[in-house]
């Protein structure tokens, strides 16, 4: 009657933690399989660093060397938001559609350890696609300006906020019907948060209508703190409105994805 | 009732303002494979979702080896294991990969967990196949690998939702072989299925629901039994001799044969008393037989019947 699963299973302490390792494995696997969802998140964003940087560095900051100091760690929150945007989001989401989410929840798991599972191993996902824009930014010649130090509490910053937007996106991969929704939400939402901000040039130099937008526009506070760090002029200002929007990005969203994803039926 | 594999008792489970299972009574004695048969919508896949503990009832009484899935969840899903509608293996990992993941989540040690991929990827055949990412392998393959996810951790209780669907019939020969072998294990199976001839082969009991509701229930035998006698069918060796066959048989049945086939007469009759009745007054009579048959009604006449819904089946060979 009460026969044990086997005879080696362990005993349970932390087992929400050690199953979430074993989801964050199995989507990083996912990852090396697939890498298209982290490419992504350096792509696009070395594309628009190149093209920005020949199209206006001369223009607007007299040579691309200048412009670069200015654009690239705006570039660097860019792709970390992006490989946010993209990977829990749909992953979860095609994990609901095809039933592979219904098996782990007729496991003995918490049910919210496949969605800790994977924005775990979304924090790695940030960390590669954030290493790979900062050597190819050095290569066009970005130089840090304001030390190690500086340079890690930069990047630092942008996985830290680009953690917290990627709620945004699990809640919506939870609650919508398919991937391709949350794809063309990511999408739609990029433009303005990602573009519509302090990327290009300071929100000062913006038409009126955009720079009302690009001065709330939390993206733009996150870029001018890593900016104000990565060139050794840090900013208490900036780092704490990039902070607190991340706080609230994250005391909204996290819980709502969670308690969608718990309920899910 | 500790002896069941699983037991349901008056479920009720609603969605909004529809009632998907409006008090449905099923169980299964440990070690036996109940088939739980209907048509598209019938609420099937809700019983199971309910059983498998990723719905909750709004009412009735719903055990899973002996324990209440609404009191105790985590050890029901100690016990159980689903296969679902759609294959619920990862695409883009190796069948190996599959297994042992599955394994670590149920607390396995690494290498346990690998030795029991590797037993079961042998024992389904996918040895071969084990490293090779599962987004190429056939639809038998991967029918094969998810119910190896299933087993991993040694369930007492299977549920199997429309595990034959997509499948030719080959492979499904190869399923419903698996499936037994689980039964000879002593595991308890509940099995949803739209074709009777899977249910007929596989089960031991029988549930048939539609519209949230139990129809009828019992062994396939049983069933057959319950929807009518016998019918007796007769193809007499001579056309001439068709009208005193016919005639024989209306004596003999109280009723007129049915002749939509040309050369051949359908009555259905109470027992075997009325089919000695006509074979001995064929015989007085000098007629000869060329065909003459005693038959329970095939399970797709008891599902039509049922339901007013033909098979899957039925519906495929029309």
């Amino acid at each position: 009657m009460t026969t044990t699963l086997t005879g080696t299973a362990r005993p349970r302490r932390f087992a929400t933690l050690r199953h979430s390792a074993v989801l964050a494995q199995r989507s990083l696997l996912k990852t090396t399989r697939n890498p298209g969802p982290i490419m992504n998140g350096v792509v696009t964003p070395a594309l628009f660093m190149i093209l920005f940087l020949y199209l206006f560095g001369r223009p607007v900051a007299g040579s691309t060397g200048e412009y670069l100091q200015y654009l690239f760690p705006g570039i660097l929150v860019m792709g970390a938001g992006l490989a946010g945007m993209i990977s829990t989001g749909s992953a979860i989401n095609l994990d609901l559609k095809n039933g592979v989410t219904d098996r782990f929840r007729s496991l003995p798991i918490s049910r919210t350890a496949p969605l800790l599972g994977s924005v775990t191993a979304d924090i790695l996902r940030y960390l590669i696609a954030v290493s790979i824009l900062f050597v190819i930014g050095v290569l066009l010649g970005f130089r840090i300006q304001g030390g190690m130090p500086a340079a890690l509490g930069a990047t630092a910053l942008a996985i830290l906020f680009g953690f917290c937007l990627s709620w945004v996106t699990v809640f919506i991969g939870v609650i919508v019907k398919s991937a391709e929704a949350v794809l063309a939400f990511s999408f739609i939402a990029f433009l303005p948060l990602q573009l519509g901000s302090s990327l290009a040039s300071p929100t000062d130099t913006l038409p009126g209508w955009l720079k009302a937008w690009a001065d709330i526009n939390p993206v733009t506070h996150v870029m001018d703190a890593c900016r104000a760090l990565l060139n050794g002029t840090p900013e208490a200002g900036s780092i704490g409105r990039a902070l607190l929007w991340s706080a609230i990005l994250f005391v909204i969203f996290c819980p709502l994805a969670v308690r969608a994803y718990g309920r899910q039926e | 009732m500790g002896d069941n594999g699983f037991e349901v008792d008056g479920l009720i489970k609603q969605f909004g303002r529809t009632t998907a299972v409006d008090g449905v009574n099923l169980s299964a004695p440990r070690g036996h494979v109940l088939g739980l048969l209907g048509p598209n919508g019938a609420g099937k896949t809700t019983v199971v979702r309910v059983l498998a503990t990723l719905l909750r009832p709004d009412a009735g009484q719903v055990r899973v080896a002996g324990i209440d899935v609404r009191r105790d969840p985590a050890q029901v899903r100690r016990r159980i294991a689903l296969s679902g509608q759609h294959t619920s293996v990862d695409d883009e990992l190796s069948g190996r990969s599959n297994l042992v993941m599955i394994g670590r989540l149920l607390d396995l040690r690494r290498h346990d967990a690998s030795r029991r991929a590797g037993e079961l990827l042998s024992r389904f055949g996918l040895d071969d196949a084990a490293d090779r990412p599962v987004a190429t392998y056939s639809g038998g393959m991967r029918r094969r690998l998810d119910l190896a996810a299933s087993l991993v951790g040694r369930p007492e209780v299977v549920f199997l939702d429309e595990p034959s669907v997509g499948l030719d019939p080959g492979k499904r020969d190869e399923l419903w072989q698996m499936i037994r072998g689980l039964s000879q294990d002593g595991v308890t199976v509940l099995l949803t299925t739209q074709y009777l001839e899977e249910a007929d082969a596989l089960a031991d009991g029988i549930t048939v629901i539609d519209h949230g509701r139990v129809i009828a229930s019992g062994t396939p035998t049983d069933l057959k039994r319950e929807i009518g006698g016998h019918t007796i069918v007769l193809r007499p060796a001579h056309a001439d001799d068709l009208d005193p066959a016919a005639a024989i048989m209306a004596r003999a049945a109280g009723r007129e044969p049915d002749r939509s086939r040309r050369h051949e007469l359908v009555v259905p009759v109470a027992g075997d008393a009325e089919f000695f009745e006509i074979t001995a007054q064929l015989r007085a009579r000098g007629i000869d037989v060329s065909e003459i048959a005693f038959r329970l009604p095939s399970l797709d006449e008891v599902f039509l019947s049922l339901t007013g819904a033909p098979t899957a089946d039925a519906k495929d060979a029309a």
